[in-house]
Parts: C-alpha cells; sequence; structure tokens
C-alpha cells in the first residue's frame, strides 16, 4: 500500500493467486508415496455470501456463471454454518478437480467476485483405512500459499500430522511459512 | 507453611543457591562503591521498595490483567476445578482460585504473593490442544511455582536488579556532586563520571542476566516437582511438546472467523542461539525435555 493509500484510509482488493494451484498434482504424488494419502474424490472452494456486487445470488445463477451443466450432480453448492457458501466438486480424478476449481475461480474473479473467494480445499484420505485420518490441503487464495489441516474432531487437530506433511511438500508447494495463517476450517463440507 | 509433597534437586538447588549469591554480591559491591562516592541512599530505596512492593502485592491483579483471564467457578468448569482439586489434595496445598484467560496461544501461568492468594490459570487454547492428562501435568507444574513461592523470589530477585539500576543512576550524580566539590578540576570529573557511568551499566546488565538464569533455574525446579507430583515426567514433555515452538503457533482459530482479524495477528520473529537463550525466562524446550527424561529414568530405575 502506498502513502497515499494510508492517509486516505484506502485498502486495495488484493487479487486472488491461482497459479499455484496446479502444483497440487504434484503434491499428490508425494502424499502418496511418503504418507499413503489418496484424493478423497472432493474438492471445494469456499467464498463469502455478502449482498451487492452482482445479482448472482441464486445457485443457479452462480452455476450459470461457472458455466457448469445444471443436470450435472458431480457439483454441489451449500451454505456452512458460519454463512459462507461452499463450491464442492466431486470428481475420482484430481487433475480434473484442480482444472475445474480453476476454471470456477477464473470465471468468478473475471465477473468481479475476487475480493469474495477465500480459499480452495483439497481432500486427501489415508489408502488404508483408518490410517493416520484424513488430510485437507487448504490454498489460501490470497496469500497464494498451501497449508494441510488434519482435523482428529469437532475441535481437534492433528498438529504433528501437518508439521510432517508440510516437511514433505516443502519442494512441491509454495506452503505458507506463517504458522498462525494455519487457521481451521472446522466443519467443512469437503471431505 | 505445612510440609509439601515435593522432592527437591541437589543440583539445582546448589546452582540456585550461586545465582542468588551472585546477585546479594553484586548488590554489596554496588552499595560500597555507592557509598565511597557519598550517596545518600534514602530516596532511591523508599521508591524502589514502593514498585517492588505494588508488583509483588498485585501480581495476581498484574498477571490476570495482562492475560484477560478470569476468575472462574466449579460450575463454569467442571473439568478444570476436578483437576486442581485432585493436585492439591496430591501436593497438601491450599486451593488457590482458577482462572481463565479466553485468548487462543496455549499458556498457562501462576500467581498471587502467597500460596493462600495465589491464582491458577489457563488458556482456552491450552485446554483445547492438550489431553486432560497433558491439562494436569502443566498445572502440576504451575503449583509446582505456587508451592515454591516462586512470584515472592522472583520479585526480589528482579527488585535487586531493578535497585541496582536506581542506584547506578544515583551512584553518577554522587559522583558529580562529590567530584565537583573537593575539586574544580574538569577532567578528573569526567573520568569519573565516566568510570561510574561503565560500571553501574555493567553492574545492571550482570544483574540482569542473573535474573533471568534464576528463572530458568525456577522453571526447571517446577517441572521436576510438578513431574514428580503426578509421577509421569513423559506427560508433562509431551505437554511441553505440543504448546512450545511450531505446534503452539498453529492456531484453533476459524479461517472464515478469522479472516477479517488476519492483520492484527503479530507473529514474533523467533530467534534461536545462545542470544536469546540468555535473555530468556524459560530454558529452552531441549533443555527442558532432556531433564524430564532424566527425571523418567530415575524414577523407572
Amino acid at each position: 500500500m502506498g502513502l497515499r493509500d494510508t492517509l486516505f484510509g484506502r485498502t486495495k482488493q488484493v487479487a486472488p493467486k491461482l497459479d499455484n494451484l496446479f502444483a497440487v498434482t504434484n503434491a499428490a504424488i508425494t502424499l502418496d508415496t511418503e504418507l499413503d494419502l489418496a484424493t478423497s474424490g472432493q474438492a471445494g472452494l469456499c467464498f463469502a455470501a455478502s449482498s451487492g456486487v452482482a445479482t448472482v445470488e441464486t445457485d443457479e445463477d452462480i452455476k450459470q456463471l461457472l458455466d457448469f451443466d445444471p443436470a450435472n450432480t458431480s457439483v454441489t453448492l451449500s451454505t456452512d454454518d458460519l454463512g459462507f457458501r461452499w463450491l464442492v466438486v466431486t470428481d475420482p480424478d484430481l487433475e480434473s478437480q484442480v482444472t475445474r476449481l480453476h476454471a470456477a475461480n477464473t470465471s468468478m474473479v473475471e465477473h468481479g467476485l475476487g475480493p469474495r473467494l477465500l480459499c480452495a480445499v483439497f481432500g486427501f484420505q489415508p489408502k488404508t483405512p483408518p490410517g493416520e485420518g484424513p488430510v485437507r490441503l487448504v490454498y489460501l487464495l490470497k496469500q497464494g500459499t498451501f497449508y494441510p489441516f488434519a482435523p482428529t474432531g469437532p475441535s481437534t487437530r492433528n498438529n504433528e500430522l501437518e508439521l510432517r506433511v508440510r516437511s514433505f511438500l516443502g519442494t512441491d508447494l509454495p506452503m505458507e511459512k506463517d504458522l498462525s495463517r494455519w487457521m481451521a476450517l472446522w466443519n467443512l463440507p469437503v471431505n | 507453611m505445612a510440609k509439601t509433597k515435593i522432592e527437591s534437586d541437589h543440583g539445582l538447588n546448589v546452582r540456585m543457591f550461586i545465582t542468588g549469591l551472585s546477585l546479594v554480591l553484586l548488590y554489596a559491591i554496588l552499595v560500597t562503591v555507592m557509598l565511597k562516592l557519598g550517596v545518600s541512599t534514602v530516596v532511591v530505596v523508599a521508591v524502589g521498595a514502593a514498585l517492588l512492593f505494588s508488583q509483588y502485592y498485585f501480581s495476581d491483579k498484574i498477571a490476570m490483567f495482562t492475560m484477560h483471564a478470569h476468575e472462574v467457578t466449579p460450575q463454569q468448569e467442571p473439568r478444570l476445578h476436578e483437576i486442581v482439586d485432585r493436585l492439591c489434595a496430591l501436593a497438601n496445598m491450599p486451593k488457590p482460585r482458577v482462572g481463565i484467560s479466553e485468548m487462543d496461544i496455549p499458556n498457562a501461568f501462576a500467581t498471587g504473593r502467597s500460596p493462600k492468594s495465589a491464582v491458577i490459570c489457563t488458556t482456552r487454547g491450552l485446554m483445547s490442544r492438550l489431553s486432560d492428562e497433558e491439562v494436569e501435568a502443566v498445572l502440576s507444574h504451575e503449583l509446582s511455582h505456587v508451592a515454591h513461592r516462586d512470584v515472592a523470589v522472583m520479585t526480589i530477585a528482579s527488585g535487586v536488579g531493578m535497585l541496582a539500576g536506581l542506584i547506578s543512576r544515583m551512584a553518577m550524580w554522587g559522583a558529580m556532586f562529590s567530584g565537583g566539590g573537593r575539586s574544580k578540576d574538569g577532567e578528573n570529573l569526567v573520568l569519573l563520571e565516566m568510570v561510574t557511568w561503565l560500571v553501574s551499566m555493567v553492574v545492571y546488565v550482570i544483574a540482569f542476566l542473573l535474573t533471568m538464569a534464576l528463572s530458568r533455574y525456577r522453571e526447571l525446579a517446577a517441572d521436576r516437582s510438578g513431574a514428580i507430583l503426578i509421577g509421569k515426567p513423559s506427560v508433562l514433555a509431551s505437554a511441553l511438546v505440543h504448546i512450545t515452538g511450531d505446534m503452539g503457533r498453529i492456531p484453533r482459530t476459524d479461517l472464515r472467523k478469522a479472516e477479517t482479524m488476519n492483520a492484527f495477528f503479530f507473529v514474533p520473529a523467533l530467534a534461536g542461539g545462545t542470544a536469546a537463550t540468555l535473555f530468556s525466562t524459560h530454558p529452552s524446550l531441549e533443555v527442558r525435555l532432556d531433564a524430564l527424561n532424566k527425571l523418567e529414568r530415575e524414577l523407572n530405575g
């Protein structure tokens, strides 16, 4: 932020960084070999459901905006307990998940909804259950960085596993270095 | 005071004694130097004592205020009270007041001028990160601080350091006046002034480092007695691993709730190495884990 923005109390809206999303496919290989984790078949996009901006408040509007076939049941829109909207893609192929989320993101940015995007989440599950439980890779769209989130209950998370994921993925993904930004996403609709 | 069932560690006792002795020696040297220079000490001592006394007397209120903590009743926090009750019965101590801070940072502290007026306090972040057994281990460490009267000990120790600082400043003035009174020789006056200033600064730095060292020994002593009280050093070790270092910095706050607060988060740059250890009030995690490991072997051996 420049001096003038500071003086006049203006904040620049941060554009989401989308390019790093594709790195997830590389990370998946490492997760598979090192931690025995495979995609859960679900990925999600979380955005704030504020009013205004555009008339895209209904599910149909958003689905149309994202060029998804209305009959396609592999894409669902839901609202969580905290009032955030989730676009969840169910697809066994990780690469296809990434492509579809990237397309959705790009489309939302084009329609001026970029500032409302919060994060993208990819679900991973142990190949031989129960293993150590599921791990989500959270992508902070504004920061352009990833971090792992391994919930073990309604408000508990496995920090040890998360730090181990970081140590393995450090070379594949731009990991969030500031651990205090590794915020939880309790009760998220992405498995 | 009733004898508490917390055993002592001779090595630690010796080191604490030496640290304490060094502090007193330092104070004595300073007083001698100062008397030679002919400074009136009454004002300095009075001010220092008043400050120290209030720090000591209101220690519980100050700590609770800075941690945004409030006292809780057994009805509000049955689990926490139950753990404290059990530990106090084990250690044969009066039960302190129990407080909770709503902060997400995992931390716990005990404060208060005497075991009777003590407050033991934990944060929500600590309770949600640790198992009941680990919370018990941390509270047992904090109760040991109460039993050891660490608030009083550290107040006196830091008070000596503070007095040293105040007195050094007075000594400087004293040197200027007495030097000026004896002769009008400018060069001598400047030289004397510089020497006192230098000596007092060195004294102050050493006093500070010794206070920090004493604090680290008290922490180790509390680790030890706390672990012995519950009989499981490994549980305290696991609690320490979970709340310090990387793990302690991963938040429990939800991303969706914290989105707008991100700007307010402030993370201090953590520096490793000896300088950080030298100026720290707590020993490093490795030192504490080593000590607990050794204790575990002793208890099992």
